[in-house]
């Protein structure tokens, strides 16, 4: 039995009102984003232009990236704190194998095999072992990064040829969309029909809701989870290539940190830490919520530290906002009928 | 059927507890000891390679260096105990770090008493706002202190705004505290050893301890049992902290150089100590000497990797593998010690 | 400790004296459902009380009350003559009211003395923890209960019967004038139902008001004085056991006639669908054979405990097993796995509805298809409409009662959460299904069509296995009754030979050779 985040009973109670809070917690988040670009446009003449949105875009393209697989390890009640890691090996393996006279194109899905055997191995420490993925991650996060140090040691590798460093850098011809953004649209699509179209993202809510009983109905619970570990490695990997790309380096610290970020990101877009809720567009939204905030604060002189603190509120209160309103609710319904589960009811002959 | 006992067989398990074999205390120990094993391993195997780890200012250099995030682990310990975590810790050792040597430069003359509990104050009010959201809000520690974790940082950036503070500016009198010894023993490693064993015997004697167990071993039991489970788990994020405030203090005291940064990643190494150190990331179990040798452990691997002259690129990925061998072991021993127990009472109960 | 004993002693000397503990005419509703009408009970000093009932006769319900886990609508609870309000559970232990579960709660990570004694541990000076103090009681308080446990042992590991010693410890502990046992021998095997026995009459000894709740009869008549009988949410009879016999108790249980209720129809029997050889699972159930014919209901009756849910699950590969083979119309079923069990066409219907059989978050349409996604799946995807359809031609057949099929599945009452999982089941087509406790709380109404449905299933060939802890609705609905006791068949009934007392028998272990002819 896999561990399950700690998780109290009115927690529990809460997400009973699931789909109608989502609805609206998305909407909110929308609605926000719709207000930064407005404020934006007021207060920065710079904010709405094609330039500043291509740099938006490219600044948000890893966490963007690993959101994706992310928020589907949550929704199925794991975590996954290992990718920033897994992105630091990948940059990391860039530039040694680069050193070692490989060409780009072995390189790059070499890299992205990486990453996808780095993910199986949280994904058997957790499914096979049982081993609680909150722990299991905290190491890996460790042991991936300095297995980056150890292939790569403290040196950078930045000769890479313009041809591909390009596309880290340039817009995709006659537009303001940066190549990142590009795949992150084609992936997001990938992952959104991947988790609200087929069976698997059925069964993954189903095993996020109730481990148990997603097992009585025939689903293999371990070994979706180990494909969830498996996908989230490989697009680690997969944004270790665009970080490499954007900064023309590959460095065994590249990205530290953001993972994080990629969890402060999934949890604003409405996804529940306790598993079984959530939706990807959610996450989108949020992923370029703070991607927008970040950037205005930034044009407007606004120090990075601002930043810091409206990510952490906004998180904080995307978990409390629904947990009073469900607090209210629930004493709203007590002072209604009783209407806890009766336990043995009575049976009239 | 009678109600008398079964003469030899009760005999036999007064006789086994009068053995002082106190099981679940026992279990603790071997898992310390193991650490301490490892740790004189390492330490073995590096004196043999160059005896001078094992002169007097090595040590202290050791336990200096483990210090810091050993403090760290006493708080964390609390939090874990009681299946929360505290992601904040580093944030408000660097806001605590920041804020006290910004009252220390700004007022010369301050005694640094003050300073002192300023940050104690300080981290405690941070750590009341994780437990108040957590205990009250009802939301899940790991959102709020992921939370918080940028909350305080950005707090601590603003305040700074880029600045950074130099022992030049700062009284003789910290930079002392940092570096001075008592005894031959460096003040920030009494300050340690002082605080691991008073919160040891804390958990271990006391009611308020023993409950901090029971809300992580069964949160449900521990209401039924009466325990102010809210209470007590805010209770425990204000020691993580006030804990984390006072590390901050002490780290400008021993850096003598403090900008916003100070204690960034703190809270991931923390979380690995306690680990290391025993702690059942689930709550219920471990304890905070675990944690601190935990912490001693993974710093005398950094020391020792060096001495050895192996590049020290390959320190965290051996703290990370340490990590989940750890898990993984205590998992295996869980599971061994389980069947054991469960075969010892089929045997009493037939 | 002394004193406590003296003035126990002197209370059981004087059992003719006024009832400890009184319950008076309490009812109690959740929602629409009225799960206790008329719950009165009294309790005397140094008296084994039994209460028996059927499942559903509202005992559970009457013993939170005691226990301060549900207030009564109305009634009145006296505690030696004065009346007692109860606000949780920690006002029913300062009352001097332990309850211990079958199944206890305990801190698993801490010591048995710890577990005892957790928030009220004895103090030495500087308000330290006394540990030897501590120990030393839970030493007394043990040998007091004849029972060598290790108080320095941690809880987790300890078998049922020895949490519940602990709870009993922890009863003793705080001096409980009354300790109500519910349905405590469930999970013990025979030496530790003989050991909770002498431990409850020491308890009655010194002077405790006890209240005994079990299934077996036997069990009642050899340790209680006194009973109380519970039908349909009221308390039918009450009185001294002497003079009693186990009919007059199961006559005052029951207390309706059978057939009405459970309409079963004749149905031909087909070829054998399931087929389940030499099923071992070590301390559990052990060398359990049966056949499972197609268009045949078997019931499969026993006491809670007995081991019949865990062959279900080891059947249908949700266990392990570690000796046995189970055949699913004549192919081998790995261990194991469900997948395999599903595919070859079985189907389970588990006991906890809201653990097992749902995923109570998750919407009506998304529970009913959740064991359909690869036959509901078109390419690649799964279409909501194709889901919909589903629930929604499901929801027809089984007269769902609901509001949207995306509202989710906890907002049912019991009765159609339960036609939710069978939906979910019947998707599928299965051609074995296995039920287990298919009514367990549910209403009446919705009760009968669970069975109209078993029945008609049944009439299409499918084969049905049918766990329940209700004696009547085996008796009504199974074509043939397998009985198990403690990990092992014990009998083998046909329809005409299962009667209320022969299946009884054989569920309280006495082995029916002679039945079966």
């Amino acid at each position: 039995m896999a561990a399950d985040p700690p998780q109290t009973e009115p927690a529990r109670q809460e997400q009973r009102f699931g789909p109608r809070r989502l609805l609206r917690w998305e909407t909110a988040l929308v609605l926000l984003l719709v207000a930064v670009a407005l404020v934006g446009q007021q207060t920065s003449t710079g904010f709405l232009t094609g330039t500043n949105l291509f740099y938006l875009g490219l600044d948000v393209g890893e966490i963007a990236l690993m959101a994706l697989p992310l928020t589907m390890i949550i929704v199925a009640g794991e975590i996954d704190l290992s990718i920033a890691s897994i992105l630091g090996l990948c940059s990391a393996l860039i530039g040694y194998l680069w050193d070692a006279g490989w060409s780009l194109e072995t390189i790059f899905p070499a890299v992205v095999v990486a990453g996808a055997l780095a993910g199986a191995f949280n994904g058997f420490l957790v499914t096979r072992l049982g081993l609680p993925s909150l722990a299991v991650t905290i190491g890996t996060l460790a042991l991936y990064r300095g297995l980056a140090f150890v292939i790569l040691g403290d040196k950078a590798v930045a000769d890479f040829p313009a041809q591909y460093t390009r596309f880290g850098t340039t817009p995709v011809p006659g537009t303001h969309i940066p190549y990142p953004i590009v795949l992150f649209a084609v992936l997001a699509v990938l992952f959104a029909v991947l988790l609200h179209a087929t069976p698997f993202g059925r069964s993954v809510f189903a095993i996020g809701a109730n481990q148990e009983a997603a097992f009585f109905s025939g689903i293999r619970v371990k070994r979706a989870k180990l494909v969830l570990y498996v996908l989230s490695g490989a697009v680690s990997g997969l944004a270790g290539i665009v970080y490499t790309l954007r900064f023309a380096s590959a460095r065994a610290d590249n990205g530290a940190g953001l993972e994080l970020a990629v969890v402060a990101a999934v949890l604003l877009g409405g996804v529940s830490i306790f598993g079984g809720r959530g939706t990807l567009g959610g996450v989108v939204a949020a992923v370029f919520l703070l991607g927008g905030i970040r950037n205005l604060l930034i044009l407007n002189d606004v120090s990075n530290d601002t930043l810091n603190v409206v990510t952490g509120l906004l998180l904080i209160g995307s978990v409390v906002a629904p947990n009073s309103v469900a607090a209210v609710a629930r004493l709203l319904r007590r002072r209604g009928t009783a209407s806890s589960v009766p336990s043995e009811p009575a049976r009239a002959a | 059927m009678s109600v008398t006992v079964d003469r030899p067989e009760w005999e036999a398990a007064e006789e086994r507890s009068r053995r002082g074999s106190h099981l679940v205390e026992v279990a603790l120990r071997i898992r310390e000891l193991g650490i301490l094993l490892v740790l004189g391993l390492v330490v073995a195997v590096t004196a043999a390679y160059n005896p001078r780890f094992l002169s007097a200012q090595s040590i202290r250099d050791l336990l200096l260096n483990a210090s810091i995030i050993a403090l760290l682990t006493v708080g964390q310990t609390l939090v874990v105990i009681t299946r929360n975590v505290d992601l904040s810790v580093g944030s408000v050792l660097g806001l605590s770090a920041f804020m006290t040597g910004d009252l220390l430069a700004g007022h010369q003359g301050l005694p640094i008493v003050v300073a002192l509990l300023a940050g104690i104050v300080l981290g405690a009010a941070c750590g009341a706002v994780n437990g108040a959201v957590t205990a009250i809000g009802r939301v899940p520690s790991l959102v709020v202190t992921l939370g918080t974790l940028y909350v305080f940082r950005g707090i601590d950036f603003g305040w700074a705004g880029g600045r950074q503070i130099n022992a030049s500016n700062l009284p003789d009198s910290l930079l002392a505290l940092g570096s001075g010894r008592i005894l031959g023993v460096p003040y920030l490693v009494a300050i340690t050893v002082v605080l691991v064993a008073v919160t040891a015997y804390v958990l271990r004697s006391y009611r308020s301890g023993r409950e901090l167990y029971a809300i992580g071993s069964n949160p449900d039991a521990a209401v039924l049992a009466g325990i102010p489970v809210g209470r007590r788990v805010f209770a425990a994020f204000v020691l993580s902290g006030a804990v984390a405030g006072l590390a901050g203090m002490l780290w400008t005291a021993r850096y003598g150089t403090v900008d916003a940064t100070a204690g960034t990643g703190f809270e991931l190494q923390v979380i690995s100590a306690v680990v290391v150190g025993g702690v059942a990331i689930f709550g219920g179990s471990g304890s905070v000497v675990g944690a601190a040798l935990g912490a001693l452990l993974l710093s005398t691997i950094g020391s020792a990797l060096v001495v050895l002259k192996v590049p020290s690129f390959w320190q965290q990925a051996i703290v990370g593998a340490l990590l989940i061998g750890a898990i993984a072991l205590d998992r295996w021993v869980g599971l061994r010690i389980a069947a054991a127990l469960r075969q010892r009472s089929i045997r009493s109960g037939s | 400790m002394a004193q406590r004993d003296d003035r126990g002693a002197a209370q059981s000397a004087e059992t003719s004296s006024g009832p400890r503990l009184v319950l008076e005419h309490a009812s109690k509703s959740f929602g629409s459902v009225r799960a206790l009408e008329d719950g009165s009970i009294e309790l005397y000093p140094g008296q084994t009380h039994a209460l028996v009932g059927e499942n559903g006769a509202g005992k559970s319900t009457l013993v939170k009350i005691l226990a301060g886990v549900h207030r009564p609508d109305s009634g009145r609870l006296l505690l030696e003559g004065r009346e007692l309000r109860l606000h949780g559970p920690a006002d029913a232990r300062d009352a001097g009211i332990a309850v211990i579960y079958q199944e206890p709660t305990l801190f698993p990570d801490l010591s048995v003395a710890e577990n005892i004694f957790m928030g009220r541990q004895p103090l030495a000076a500087g308000r330290r923890i006394d540990a030897r103090a501590m120990r030393d009681q839970v030493e007394a308080l043990m040998q007091r209960l004849g029972v060598p446990l290790d108080p320095s042992r941690p809880a987790r590991g300890l078998s049922i019967a020895d949490q519940q010693i602990v709870e009993i410890a922890k009863a003793l502990s705080f001096d409980a004038q009354v300790i109500v046992m519910d349905e405590p021998t469930a999970a013990l095997s025979g030496a530790e139902v003989e050991r909770l026995f002498s431990v409850a009459r020491t308890l009655q000894d010194h002077g405790a008001a006890v209240l005994f709740i079990s299934h077996r009869l036997d069990e009642v008549f050899a340790l209680c004085q006194r009973v109380t009988v519970m039908r349909d949410g009221r308390q039918v009879f009450t009185g001294p056991l002497e003079g009693l016999s186990t009919d007059d108790l199961i006559r005052r249980m029951v207390g309706r006639e059978l057939d009405a209720l459970y309409p079963k129809q004749e149905a031909t029997r087909g070829d054998v669908a399931l087929s389940v050889r030499r099923l071992t699972r070590e301390g559990v159930f052990t060398d359990v054979s049966f056949d499972l014919h197609h268009g045949e209901i078997v019931g499969l009756a026993g006491l809670v405990g007995a081991g019949r849910s865990e062959v279900a699950r080891a059947a249908f590969g949700i266990d392990r097993r570690d000796a046995g083979e189970v055949i699913v119309e004549g192919r081998q079923l790995p261990p194991g796995s469900p997948t395999a069990a599903m595919a070859a066409g079985m189907g389970f219907v588990p006991e906890d509805r809201r653990e097992q059989g749902l995923v109570m978050d998750l919407s009506i349409a998304r529970n009913a298809s959740l064991a359909s996604l690869g036959r509901l799946r078109r390419g690649l995807f799964i279409r909501d409409a194709d889901e919909r359809r589903l629930a929604a031609d499901w929801a027809a057949r089984l007269q769902l009662r609901y509001a949207h099929l995306s509202d989710p599945v906890s907002a049912l009452s019991g009765g159609n959460q339960q036609k939710v999982v069978l939906s979910k089941w019947l998707a599928r087509r299965p051609t074995v299904l296995i039920v287990d406790e298919p009514t367990r709380g549910i209403d009446v109404g919705a009760k009968a069509e669970v069975h109209r449905l078993l029945s008609d299933l049944a009439g299409q060939g499918v084969a049905v296995l049918m766990i329940s802890s209700e004696l009547p609705e085996i008796l009504g609905m199974a074509d043939r009754v397998l009985v198990m006791h403690e990990g092992r068949l014990t009998a083998q009934l046909s329809r005409q030979e299962a009667t209320e007392e022969r299946v009884m028998f054989a569920a309280t272990g006495h082995t029916t050779t002679e039945v079966g002819g």
